[in-house]
Order: structure tokens, then C-alpha cells, then sequence
């Protein structure tokens, strides 16, 4: 048996450790010229004139390209992936802070960022739609009012999947609905090498070749071909190593076209690279979808519907990144791990004066909105129905005797385990001490969380039939030739951007054919040396290329057997495969290895007719189709109610990716996503004032983990291959970053669910942790009734021992409370009261939160507080007057919040007093 | 203007724009491409080198400042042809996906070691957090340098 699968350290690693990397920024050519681009510094507004006479008058500058100058050629508008058109370089508008307005080229690259200086543009400044919520509501600017576009009020599309009758009638009929309303932020895949390209136009051999970060250079090839009008065969595109990508670098960019103008133009080399504000302003956004979503279910806790109404903002251009028939993208997968027989989701985009792109950022585009929606919801769910949300999770999942299993709204799920999964990270994670951990911290005082999530994702698209990029179908190509001594060169069409193609797909191949993987050379990234394919995003590198690398090495091993057999004068029927070798039966030791049958196979023996020489094969992989890797995750968090701040201490994620060809890069692409799931869920957002100016263009805005942020990472994993994958295996590359932001938030709010805390829209920042605690527990907003349920007088009297009297237990509680704080508050004022009854009907307004001063607590005897407590039907309140709260609670406070009291602001106290008169 | 500068042990000068930065001046005027370039502000470490024997993120020093000092990149790391530790333990451990970030942090965590031989997890998390890397959560970083740690006195 070959032991190519495992573990083994990465062929790519050599050159990279030493430096010896080729990245776009490395590419250097004689006579290189150096572009920068002008960029828009308006959100919104109407060119009249762009003057490029002084740049163009600078020594070193050879060249400035308008959109003018595209125009003339047809260039300035490009279409996008999504069926729309994108302005390669503006002509009437600027539609969102830092579109490309103009190009110069230089001799060198200051030289042209100083050009950039002496360009004046005279422009109107517009209006900029930056809500989304208003977008179409009639009264907006349009950001699209070029022909074409009358009457379309920024809505780009409304789509919509799954059976509304049905799931209307599932919600008619349930127990209980949730319903919350969640945005999935604005987030940037931000890979440490920005974009950027080398164009080099030979106008001799009329030949292009174009060194470009792209994640699918064959697409990208087409599509060059299809802008410029060159002839296919005459573009050759490399994509070297890559710094990463993460969908960011599926696109063409206005820089690669204008960077292809250039070098025609001017005859010589061309190389763009955007810096990091660029990066972060202008390429690649992902998510920016705000939810509204409904969870229905019984009151023992059985989901029986779910419906979501989405707001997907695009930018100034559709330009989202997607296969054409799937305008929401994977969005109706959102039913996700669980059985649920109803669900109906709409989506409407909209266009806002932002960067356009929508790159799915490491996930099938949109599954990670999908799951996250689903699995908040799930959460907030069990808090309703004050069931433990892993045996909430378990009496819903899907269970393994169900697939293969179709989805509410129409995905055929190919195989899983759920339950194994969840219960592997329940128990990896010791959720039950966990649970009791967490119990005790609380009554000191301590606000940890427990967030579960589970995921399901698709990925590894088509098949072609059902998916296309701009009208190309999903489905790659791999060539196969091994060489006469029996050492092989795979190309593939697909693109590593650290995933290690270079190494596992060695190790496919090698498997297949009995070789060592070193023997085995993988050639990917240009398209003169590979066959065509989509290239790689959406975790399909494995599932479709590495598919076809197996048909491949099996064509080849076909072709062995009947070279086989006539080295070794038998018949093909009595040779099997057996430990790498093509072996006569009954005799193990008679046979030929592929490297013998190489040999043969280019040598002077007499093949029958028919049969080819050599031992090459090549296949084209129409994937049958989606693999649907899934998993469970359990994340422990620490929040200082004080500060906000959340601190990330464990991290369990059980992952079932099938077969693991190489676990050691299976294990780091998850550690990946979960280090996306900390920056994500905590960190990460690229945001907007109203004026348009992005507030995320750098590093020092748009925060990403650092080693302190991410926890030492748990991995589990259970092994479930796919039944039409040629090896089992599913796509992993993605898996981890979108579980994992479900799982840090419903932590999150986990922790904070003491304090009537129910959602809080990520990044979960500080500020924004320690608002919703505020706001949680403010006029008007209501607690969460698995937070009343807590502190309820039963719990409280069980707490004091007094399990048959709740109304006693309250006032145990609340005179117990007072003492402490009187004695240990260090001269505060400390307040802690039941609303005696007269005050019921006028707080009753104000939410679930009611108080009483000082005065109530000294001034009532116990029997009165029980009275108080029993009249009210209301919680305990305890606060401190001069500190306003939650703005420095103390030790002291927290304790008491942990007891059963609930903390008050003090514009609450002044609201209520104002009412009061 | 006039520089010179000792760069993996030997000496190059060149006339440069006062403004021009150190990383440029490594990538663009001495070919040495091993070191990245990431950010513009500091954040991402993607360009960090030795300037004399302290690391430095080179997009925020000016060549002009390095004028007559030593500065090591990743190319200066190995010993002859023997590697590093800290570049053995970056293969042994998968401590690199994509490989762009891989020489500042490899830069840093040799820092690391000449200091302290025997550092702990977090000693390690702390030494490479004011770098970026977007590809292995930093698990396996931390797993490679303290790999190297261990295996420093290796033949």
C-alpha cells in the first residue's frame, strides 16, 4: 500500500524559508515601467474635467491613462462577474471613495506617486448613498444613473429560494418564533500581499504575458482576451506564489486592464501594485448583508421553519464573485446542519456609493452569512426556550441515516455524521465542566461564555451544468505525463495561495500510481504549462482539480496495466492492482511498478493496436456534485464587563473534511479560520462615515489577530468521505471561517447574558461589548426571558436555600446583597431594592428592569420586601447612584449582577424619576 | 545620497533619494526580494530585517537612517548552506502557508532565541505579535519557533 497520504512537510517550503519566494512584487523585467493609480477622494461625484498635463510633464512620467484614453479604446468600462459593468477607469462619476480615476506610468515608483500630485480633477460632489436601509426608498441619489439604469432606484436584484407558503405555514402553526435582525459586517480578506500585475505586451509577436495575482489564471485569460480583443492563444498569464488570497484575488481589477493598456501603449513592461489603503478601499470586500431572520420551532424544542429577508449591499457595481445562476450566491444553503422541513429566504441588492467586489472571503460565496444567521438564531432559540443550546442543537440535526439529504430549499448534502461531530467537540471540550466553570465564575462575579456552532459547507463547484463564471463552466482539467524513468509532472489549473497544491496533490497522484511523492512535480499558475480550469475559491481546489488529478493517474495506471501485461506475458484480467504495482494474481511477487511499465511504455515494445505509447493521461473533472464538509466548534470566552474587552481562551473545532490527504495542511488551513473567527467576530470591519470616507483603509483601522489574540488552537476531527468524490475527499480550505464567527459570538453572548444582553452585531469591539451590556439593560429594551428565568425568585430562593418560598429567597437575596455592598463598597452609595407594587403600572414601560433607592432597602423590613417581590413579579435591581453603574462596576457590583441583581444606568434611574415626578 | 551599508555581511553603496525607504531600498536596489513589503504603517511585520542586531520594520526606517550599519534579511539567515533552526522548524512544523510573512517572523524569531534560548508559548506569542500572519493562526509559528529552541544545538 503507498503511504503518500500523511503527513509530510511541503515541497513549496524550500524556497520560501529562504527567501527565495516569487511574488508579484519580485517580478522585475528590463525596461519596467511603474504605474500608480489617482483614486477618488469623493464617495460620490461628477467628473468634469481630469487635467493630466502637469503630471504628464514630469521628467520621469511616461505616460497618464483617463478613462478618456480608455474610452477611445473601448476599455473604460469592464464587465464584471456578477453581469454588471465596472468603470476601469472613471468617465462620468465617482461612485465610491477610491475608484480609479487615472493611471500614470514612470520611470520609477515614487516618481509615480509624485505624478499622482500633479493631476487636477474638477468634480461636483454628490450626495453618497452609504445606508443600505434607504438605498431603495425612493429619496436616495442614485449611484447608477448612467442609460440603462432608469428607473431601477439602486436595486440591483431581489432573488429569492425555498417554499414561502410552506414555511408561512410552518410559522403559523409553531410554539415559539424567534426573530432577530443581524448584520454580517462589511469585512476585507485583507491577504498580506495586496493585488498587483506585470504586464508585458511583446507588439512584435503581438503576445501578452501578464504575471498577475489571481487565484484563477486560466479565467483571468479569458477574460483579458474577451476586454482586449487579443487572441486567447496569444495571452499567456502566470500567477506566481501567492501571498495569500482568500477570494480577494478572483477578480480582475481595474489596475490589471489598465496595466495591459500601458505596456501596449508604451511598449515596455508595466508593473501596478496597490498599496494597502488601496487593498482595503478599493478590492475585494465580502459580506455586507443585513439580516432579518425567524426561527420557528415547538416548544420541546423541534425546529419547524426558518425564514430570512436579506439586504445585501454591493457597492457602486456589481461585481460580486459568483456563479451566474446563483445571484444570492449559496445563501439558500442557510438551513445548514439541521432538519428543518420549512425555510424561505428573499434577498435584495442594492448599490451604495462603496467599493464593489463581494469575494465570498474563504467560504462558498455566502455560506458564511448563511450559517452564521442560522446558528445565532439556534442560539437565541435555546435562550428562549431555556434549553441547553447542545441539546437544542442535537434533537435538530440532521441525522446520518438521512443522506444523502436534501434541503428545504433544494441542496443534496452527500454525507455527514453530525451528531459524532458534536459530540466529539462536546466532549474534547468538557462542555459539562464547562458549563460548571462557568456557574461558579458567575457567582463570583466572572462573565465567561460557552459558544457552540455548527457548520455546513458547499464547496468544490459545479457541476457545470448548474454553475458558471461569466459563461465559463466550473469544471478543471489536469494533465498528467510521466516521464521514462518514472518521475511525473502533474499540471493543474488551479492556484495554491499557501493551501500547499504543490504537496498534496503529489501525494494524490503519488498514490494513485505507487510513486514517491517527490517524485511527482506539480506545475500550476501559468496557463501556457496547464490545462484550463476555474482556478481556485470556494474550497474546490481537492474536490474538482484534485479529482481530476486522480482520473488522470488512474488513465495512466489503465494504460500501465496493458503495457503490463505484455511485459509481463499475461492477460490484463490477471493483473490487479495491489501495493502500487500491477501484480499477477496468485503470485505477489510477479509485477511491474509504474516506474518498470514507464520505462517499457517509451521503449521499443511492441504495443497492440490501439494502444498509445508513453504513460501520459489527461481529464477534465465535471464534478457530479458539491462536497459538503461540516463541523462542530465550541469556543470558551473571558469578558470583562468593565472593559468589554473579550478574551479568546479556548477554541475546540472537530472538522470532517473526508478523506485528509495531508492532515498536517488540513490541520493548518483550519487553524486559519479559526484565527478568521477571532478577526472576524471581534475585530474586523471596514466601515463608512456618511459622507463616504472609508474608516478602515489601514491596518491601524481594519484590525486583524495578532498571536495574543488567537488561543493555542484544539483540533478533533471524524472522517466521513464523500460517495462521488474519486477519494472521499471533501474541501476544507474554508470550513474553519465560516463555523467559526457563530461560535465566538454566541460566546460572547453567552457570557453576557446576565446581562439581558440577547445580540450585538459583530465586531464584537469593547466598545461595542460593553454598549450592548448598557443598552441590554435600558429603557425599552427587554431582557432575554432565559436571563429573567435565571434570576427569577426561584432560582434566587434556591440560591438561599429556600426553594418553596421565592418571594422569601428575593429578600434574602436583596438584604444579603445590601450588607455586602454597604460593608465592601469602600463609602459608595449602594442601592438595592424590589419594586414595592405602586410603581408597577408606570415602570412597567420602561422594560423589566425596575428599583427602588437606598431609603426602600433600610427603610422595609424583610416581610415588606417579600410583599414587594411578590406584588411586582419583578427582578432585583442593584446599582450604585454616583458612578452610573456599568461605567465602573466594581468588584462589588458584579457580584451582586451575579446573585440575581441587575444592574442599572443611571439615565434609566433618571428616566424613571423623571416619570415618577 | 551617498550610503553605505553591510547587508548580510557585505558591503553595498549606493546614491539614494533621502526618502527612500529601507525595504525598497533591500527589494529594489539590491535585489533582495525575501524580504516583503505589506502594510506602510507598521502593523503587518511583513518587512521586518535586522538593522545592526535589533529587528526593525523596514518600511518605517529610511535607507539614508541605516547609513553605515549592518542589516541581516532572511537571505543572511542560514549558515552557509546549512539552515537555520528557526527555518528547519518552519518546515518541520508547517509554520508557513503562503510564505509571505514567513521572513519577518523567522527574522523576529531568531531575535527571540538570542535572547532567550528556552522561551515559553506565550514568550514566543509575544515576540512575533506585532507581526501579521494570515494563513496559520499563529499555531504553528509558535509550534516552529519552539522547535527551533529545542533543536538549536543540532549538528
Amino acid at each position: 500500500m503507498s503511504e503518500a497520504y500523511g503527513p509530510r512537510p511541503r515541497k513549496e517550503d524550500a524556497r520560501l524559508i529562504r527567501g527565495q519566494g516569487k511574488f508579484i512584487d519580485d517580478i522585475s523585467l528590463p525596461g519596467m515601467l511603474h504605474a500608480a493609480i489617482l483614486r477618488s477622494p469623493l464617495a460620490h461625484a461628477r467628473i468634469i474635467d481630469i487635467d493630466t498635463t502637469a503630471a504628464l510633464a514630469h521628467p520621469k512620467v511616461t505616460t497618464v491613462l483617463t478613462g478618456e484614453d480608455l474610452a477611445a479604446r473601448g476599455l473604460a468600462w469592464m464587465p464584471t462577474l456578477s453581469g454588471d459593468v465596472q468603470a476601469v477607469l472613471a468617465t462620468d462619476k465617482a461612485r465610491f471613495q477610491g475608484q480609479e480615476l487615472a493611471f500614470v506610468v514612470a520611470a520609477d515608483k515614487y516618481a509615480a506617486r509624485d505624478a499622482l500630485e500633479l493631476i487636477s480633477v474638477d468634480a461636483e460632489p454628490l450626495t453618497p448613498v452609504m445606508d443600505v436601509s434607504v438605498a431603495t426608498s425612493g429619496d436616495a441619489p442614485l449611484v447608477r444613473d448612467e442609460e440603462g439604469f432608469a428607473g431601477s432606484g439602486n436595486r440591483i436584484f431581489d432573488w429569492s429560494a425555498g417554499d414561502e407558503a410552506a414555511t408561512e405555514a410552518a410559522f403559523a402553526r409553531a410554539d415559539v418564533v424567534v426573530t432577530a435582525d443581524m448584520t454580517y459586517p462589511r469585512i476585507h480578506p485583507a491577504p498580506l500581499e495586496t493585488c498587483g500585475a506585470v504586464a508585458d505586451y511583446d507588439p512584435v509577436e503581438g503576445r501578452l504575458t501578464m504575471w498577475v495575482t489571481t487565484q484563477a489564471p486560466h479565467a483571468h485569460r479569458t477574460l483579458y482576451a474577451m476586454l482586449t480583443g487579443l487572441p486567447e492563444h496569444k495571452i499567456r498569464v502566470i500567477s506566481p506564489d501567492l501571498g495569500g488570497g482568500f477570494g480577494g484575488k478572483v477578480p480582475v481589477y481595474p489596475g490589471y486592464l489598465c496595466a495591459i493598456v500601458a505596456s501596449m501603449t508604451t511598449g515596455r513592461p508595466v508593473k501596478w501594485v496597490e498599496d494597502r489603503s488601496e487593498n482595503l478601499m478599493s478590492t475585494a470586500f465580502a459580506r455586507d448583508f443585513h439580516m432579518h431572520g425567524e426561527i420557528a420551532a415547538t416548544s420541546d424544542g423541534r425546529i419547524t421553519g426558518l425564514r430570512a429577508r436579506i439586504l445585501a449591499d454591493h457597492g457602486a457595481f456589481n461585481a460580486v464573485a459568483q456563479p451566474t445562476k446563483y445571484p444570492g450566491g449559496f445563501f439558500h444553503i442557510f438551513t445548514s446542519s439541521y432538519d428543518i422541513p420549512a425555510a424561505y429566504c428573499s434577498i435584495t441588492a442594492v448599490y451604495t456609493n462603496k467599493a464593489p467586489g463581494g469575494v465570498a472571503y474563504s467560504c462558498s460565496i455566502r455560506v458564511a452569512e448563511a450559517v452564521y444567521l442560522v446558528e445565532r438564531l439556534v442560539d437565541m432559540l435555546a435562550g428562549r426556550l431555556d434549553m441547553d443550546p447542545a441539546e437544542l442543537r442535537s434533537r435538530n440535526l440532521i441525522r446520518p441515516e438521512q443522506f444523502p439529504y436534501t434541503s428545504a430549499t433544494g441542496w443534496e448534502y452527500d454525507s455527514g455524521d453530525y451528531p459524532r461531530a458534536l459530540a466529539l467537540a462536546l466532549s474534547l471540550s468538557d462542555y459539562e465542566g464547562l458549563r460548571r466553570e462557568q456557574a461558579e465564575k458567575r457567582a463570583r462575579g466572572e462573565y465567561m461564555g460557552i459558544g457552540i456552532s455548527l457548520f455546513t459547507e458547499a464547496v468544490g463547484a459545479g457541476p457545470r451544468k448548474h454553475m458558471d463564471i461569466v459563461g465559463l463552466g466550473m469544471a478543471d482539467g489536469a494533465d498528467l505525463r510521466v516521464h521514462p524513468t518514472g518521475t511525473a509532472v502533474l499540471g493543474v489549473s488551479v492556484q495554491t495561495q499557501g493551501q500547499g497544491h504543490e504537496t498534496t496533490f503529489a501525494q494524490l497522484v503519488a498514490h494513485e500510481l505507487g510513486l514517491d511523492p517527490d517524485d511527482v512535480e506539480v506545475v500550476h499558475g501559468d496557463t501556457d504549462r496547464t490545462p484550463f480550469g476555474l482556478g481556485t475559491y470556494g474550497s474546490r481546489s481537492t474536490p474538482v482539480s484534485g479529482a481530476a488529478a486522480v482520473v488522470a493517474a488512474r488513465r495512466v495506471r489503465e494504460r500501465a496495466r496493458i503495457i503490463a501485461a505484455l511485459m509481463l506475458e499475461v492477460a490484463e484480467a490477471d493483473l490487479e492492482w495491489l501495493d502500487g504495482a500491477w501484480r499477477v494474481r496468485g503470485d505477489y511477487a510477479a509485477g511491474a511498478g509504474i516506474v518498470e511499465i514507464a520505462r517499457a511504455a517509451h521503449s521499443s515494445l511492441d504495443l497492440p493496436d490501439g494502444v498509445d505509447g508513453h504513460l501520459d493521461a489527461s481529464a477534465v473533472y465535471n464534478p457530479p456534485n458539491l462536497t459538503f464538509p461540516f463541523g462542530a466548534y465550541v469556543c470558551v470566552t473571558d469578558v470583562d464587563p468593565a472593559t468589554g474587552s473579550v478574551v479568546v481562551r479556548r477554541f475546540i473545532a472537530v472538522d470532517d473534511c473526508g478523506v485528509r490527504i495531508n492532515p498536517m495542511i488540513v490541520e493548518g488551513q483550519i487553524h486559519r479560520g479559526l484565527a478568521d473567527g477571532v478577526g472576524i467576530a471581534l475585530m474586523q470591519a471596514i466601515t463608512f462615515d456618511a459622507a463616504g470616507n472609508c474608516l478602515s483603509g489601514s491596518f491601524m483601522d481594519y484590525l486583524l489577530p495578532t498571536a495574543l489574540e488567537v488561543p493555542s488552537l484544539e483540533l478533533g476531527a471524524t472522517v466521513t468521505p464523500s460517495p462521488h468524490h474519486p477519494v472521499g475527499a471533501k474541501g476544507i480550505g474554508e470550513s474553519a471561517t465560516v463555523g467559526s464567527p457563530a461560535a465566538v459570538v454566541n460566546s460572547v453572548m453567552d457570557a453576557l447574558a446576565p446581562f439581558g444582553v440577547v445580540h450585538a452585531d459583530m465586531p464584537l469591539t469593547p466598545a461595542v461589548v460593553w454598549g450592548a451590556i448598557s443598552r441590554g439593560l435600558g429603557p425599552g429594551r427587554r431582557l432575554g426571558r432565559r436571563d429573567l428565568r435565571r434570576r427569577s425568585g426561584d432560582a434566587l430562593a434556591r440560591d438561599q436555600g429556600r426553594g418553596e418560598d421565592p418571594a422569601l429567597g428575593v429578600a434574602l437575596a436583596v438584604a444579603d446583597l445590601s450588607e455586602q455592598q454597604v460593608d465592601g463598597g469602600g463609602g459608595d452609595r449602594v442601592e438595592v431594592g424590589a419594586d414595592r407594587g405602586q410603581w408597577r403600572d408606570e415602570v412597567r414601560g420602561l422594560g423589566d428592569v425596575v428599583e427602588a433607592n437606598h431609603a426602600d432597602v433600610v427603610g422595609h423590613s424583610p416581610a415588606a420586601l417579600v410583599q414587594g417581590a411578590q406584588d411586582a413579579e419583578r427582578q432585583v435591581v442593584v446599582g450604585r447612584e454616583d458612578r452610573g453603574d456599568l461605567g465602573h462596576p466594581g468588584e462589588d457590583l458584579a457580584g451582586a449582577v451575579a446573585r440575581g441583581g441587575v444592574p442599572v444606568r443611571r439615565h434609566h434611574r433618571r428616566d424613571l424619576r423623571a416619570r415618577l415626578g | 545620497m551617498k550610503i553605505t551599508m553591510y547587508v548580510n555581511g557585505s558591503e553595498h553603496a549606493r546614491d539614494v533619494e533621502p526618502r527612500m525607504l529601507l525595504i525598497h531600498f533591500i527589494r529594489d536596489e539590491l535585489g533582495l526580494t525575501g524580504s516583503h513589503w505589506g502594510c506602510d504603517t507598521s502593523n503587518c511585520g511583513a518587512c521586518v530585517m535586522w538593522l545592526d542586531e535589533v529587528p526593525v520594520k523596514s518600511c518605517t526606517v529610511l535607507a539614508v537612517m541605516a547609513d553605515g550599519r549592518r542589516v541581516t534579511t532572511v537571505e543572511g539567515l542560514a549558515r552557509g548552506t546549512r539552515l537555520d533552526p528557526v527555518q528547519q522548524g518552519f518546515t518541520a512544523c508547517h509554520g508557513l502557508q503562503c510564505g509571505f510573512c514567513t521572513p519577518g517572523m523567522m527574522m523576529t524569531a531568531r531575535w527571540l532565541l538570542d535572547h532567550n534560548p528556552a522561551p515559553t508559548e506565550t514568550d514566543v506569542r509575544e515576540a512575533i505579535s506585532g507581526q501579521v500572519c494570515r494563513c496559520t493562526g499563529y499555531q504553528n509559528i509558535v509550534k516552529s519557533v519552539l522547535w527551533a529552541a529545542a533543536h538549536e544545538g543540532d549538528a
